[in-house]
């Protein structure tokens, strides 16, 4: 009944037109929740859950539909998937996909209908530059930077001779060249593995050989746990190991334990940050979720639907004009567990990045622990080529 | 590059060898005696690491939990014999792959409801986590020198079984030649299910040893039921002797195009050229080997049936 009265009043005061009122604003969420990114999609999911449960189910303050629908981290379903949203829901916004690949195939039927795209993970450096959208926004980071953080640390460690490895395939020379980007020492040698290598011997025999001082290693998902655990096994545990903070994060320290000990990884976030409603948050989804420290995923993925509602708020809940509702989400006009959001020219945050290290808590629980600040108010590299 | 590092390298090489052949074992022998795909052998894997780190961590010994893991794996190994596979025997090898797949699909969405979609904690045992000194200038992991010994000990055991006793004399029937021994009074489908139940508790060692060293997730099966592939071809369908003398190859010559063939590469190619080009054989390496193999001898090294 309220509602009606709600929508009544509005027609009386003619502001908006009935189809408005009546009609909730509908968000397209692809999720990843099975296949080769579901650990990473079950993550982002909580965090949109949680943010969503906060908000009454409302986007600023109006009533929204929440589209929930699993793509399994295939890009052609993904690009099924966001067709379907815009042609049968009429979708407001969209979100979710985990891997650069689907965000780069759902990318142009949603710019093409005139849908934010608001990505709650990955950041494609095509999108950063060339590719640049006025309906796309990251709101988490460019896919380089954790490791041109990363980088920056090893130069602060005095690390003068590394070694690097990767998967060889685009996305891992992409992240050593993040790295190298930053770096200033030597690169005693650089690794690249098969897709989906199970076994790391042979690759830490080379590691031992070379004798670094440290060494740089981007393996996303199973690839990075088979490696840690591996490298630890192996007596390698004296050259430490810097990650960008994917391979170190909550879901690989449950996977690996004990050997995850001391590993330095880089994020934009980190749950013991002091930032403005950061402490709130982390226990809000400790609560809903059993105890459990959320990642940097499910805290995007948080904000995201946070940027979304500031957003509609901004524009009265009028989301078919869409001219103001860009407008306004560049404005970033929320609280962003992150602390003080700002995107650059390109859409992408100009942000923060974090050292952390996989530390042992009060009650014995793994967990990273931040440690300094590494980079501020860092944008990404390709933000020269956009022309937007 | 010095004689420790070709020797450390060697037993890298051998390690992972032995425990594609743990796998490679019961695969060989389920093809090459009933002529049936089963690629579901990869879940029994799965199963046997899932059970394993689970077991291990709520008791706490790892012996009993490689045991427990063995034993629940061969029990749903039966169920799935007598409720599925062994209506796949008669049918041609496209229903045996759809069935099987089928199974693959069922098994992860199962550990999926069970265990969730994230991979799980498989500790190593406290006693084996760190290096050991083989040599003074050779720290080994101590797990992986135990995975090498149980790797050699069940090859042997699996050898002497089907070279050396009563069972192991009808298996060999039945994989070179099944009508003839069915002739001859041999109950093939007995001997089968015997075969599809040690193959699975092979598969199941394996993963449960391999969970400590590698993540225990959904599709882990799948991911090394390839190299398994490779090895049963290369060593010829239906021959545990050729499924060994395989694996160890298939390890070594992976091992080789990992650690010796960068470096080899780098001295005599331009250094762009050479980062390119290293890692592109390494990946290719195993399925060259099985190219060659084929072109040579296209029924694998050591061809079950003559």
């Amino acid at each position: 009944m309220l509602k009606l009265k709600h929508a009544a009043l509005l027609l009386a005061l003619g502001g908006l037109p009935a189809a408005h009122a009546a009609d909730p604003i509908k968000v397209g969420i692809a999720l990843d929740i099975s296949g080769p990114f579901a650990t990473i999609g079950a993550e982002i999911r909580d965090g949109f859950n949680l943010a969503i449960e906060q908000l009454g189910g409302k986007l600023g303050g109006a009533p929204a539909e929440f589209l929930q629908t699993d793509f399994a981290g295939n890009p052609e379903q993904a690009n099924q998937l966001a067709n379907r949203y815009l042609e049968r829901d009429k979708i407001d916004f969209f979100t979710g996909p985990v891997a650069s690949n689907a965000a780069l195939a759902v990318g142009p039927a949603l710019f093409a209908a005139k849908v934010p795209y608001l990505s709650s993970n990955p950041g494609p450096s095509q999108y950063a530059g060339k590719q640049c959208n006025p309906y796309f926004f990251s709101v988490s980071y460019q896919n380089d930077t954790y490791d041109e953080a990363a980088g920056k640390v090893a130069n602060e460690k005095g690390y003068r001779n590394m070694v690097l490895i990767a998967p060889n395939y685009p996305a891992g020379k992409d992240h050593l060249n993040g790295f190298k980007r930053f770096y200033q020492g030597a690169v005693k040698d650089e690794i690249y593995t098969k897709v989906g290598q199970i076994d790391y011997a042979a690759e830490i025999a080379q590691i031992r050989a070379a004798k670094p001082d440290a060494v740089y290693f981007f393996l996303p998902a199973a690839m990075g746990i088979n490696f840690i655990k591996q490298y630890v096994g192996g007596g390698l545990k004296d050259i430490p190991l810097i990650a960008p903070g994917f391979s170190a994060d909550q879901d690989v320290i449950a996977a690996v334990g004990e050997p995850m000990l001391g590993i330095l990884n880089t994020a934009h976030w980190a749950h013991d940050l002091k930032a403005p409603g950061n402490a709130e948050f982390v226990a809000a989804f400790r609560k809903k979720y059993d105890g459990r420290y959320p990642t940097v995923y499910a805290a995007q993925a948080y904000d995201t639907i946070m940027a979304m509602d500031a957003a509609v708020r901004a524009v009265g809940g009028k989301v078919g004009d869409r001219a103001a509702v860009l407008a306004a989400l560049k404005k970033a006009d929320f609280k962003s567990v992150r602390g003080d959001f700002r995107y650059g020219p390109n859409q992408f945050p100009v942000q923060n990045y974090y050292l952390r290290v996989v530390e042992k808590d009060a009650s014995g629980q793994l967990t990273n622990k931040l440690v300094s600040t590494v980079m501020e108010k860092h944008q990404d590299a390709y933000v020269g080529e956009c022309k937007m | 590059m010095n004689a420790i590092f070709v020797l450390e390298q060697l037993l890298n090489g051998l390690g992972y060898g032995l425990m594609l052949f743990l796998l490679a074992a019961g695969l060989t022998l389920v093809f090459g005696i009933m002529d049936t795909m089963n690629l579901a052998h990869g879940s029994l894997y799965m199963a046997g690491a899932y059970l394993a780190a689970r077991v291990h961590q709520s008791s706490g010994s790892f012996i009993g939990a490689v045991l427990i893991a063995m034993a629940a794996t061969v029990a749903i190994a039966g169920v799935l014999e007598i409720l599925i596979v062994r209506r796949l025997y008669p049918r041609g090898h496209l229903a045996q792959v759809v069935a099987t797949f089928g199974l693959i699909l069922i098994a992860d969405d199962a550990v999926k409801a069970i265990w969730g979609p994230s991979p799980v904690l498989a500790p190593t045992p406290a006693a084996l986590a760190g290096p050991v000194r083989l040599l003074a200038n050779l720290p080994y992991p101590a797990y992986r020198l135990v995975l090498l010994g149980v790797g050699l000990l069940v090859a042997l055991g699996v050898g002497l079984l089907v070279n050396h006793t009563r069972v192991g004399m009808l298996v060999r029937a039945g994989a070179s030649n099944r009508a003839m021994a069915e002739f001859m009074g041999v109950r093939v489908g007995r001997v089968f299910s015997f075969v599809f139940t040690l193959g699975a508790a092979l598969a199941a060692l394996a993963g449960a040893l391999m969970g400590p060293i590698s993540a225990v997730q959904i599709g882990m099966g799948e991911a090394i039921l390839i190299p398994a592939l490779v090895v049963i071809v290369v060593g010829g369908i239906g021959s545990v002797r050729g499924a060994f003398v395989a694996a160890l190859l298939v390890g070594l010559v992976d091992i080789a195009g990992r650690a010796f063939l960068p470096p080899l590469l780098r001295a005599v190619l331009p250094p762009a050229l050479a980062a390119d080009l290293g890692p592109a054989l390494a990946g290719i390496a195993m399925y060259v080997l099985m190219a060659a193999v084929l072109i040579l001898k296209p029924a694998g090294l050591f061809p079950a049936r003559a």
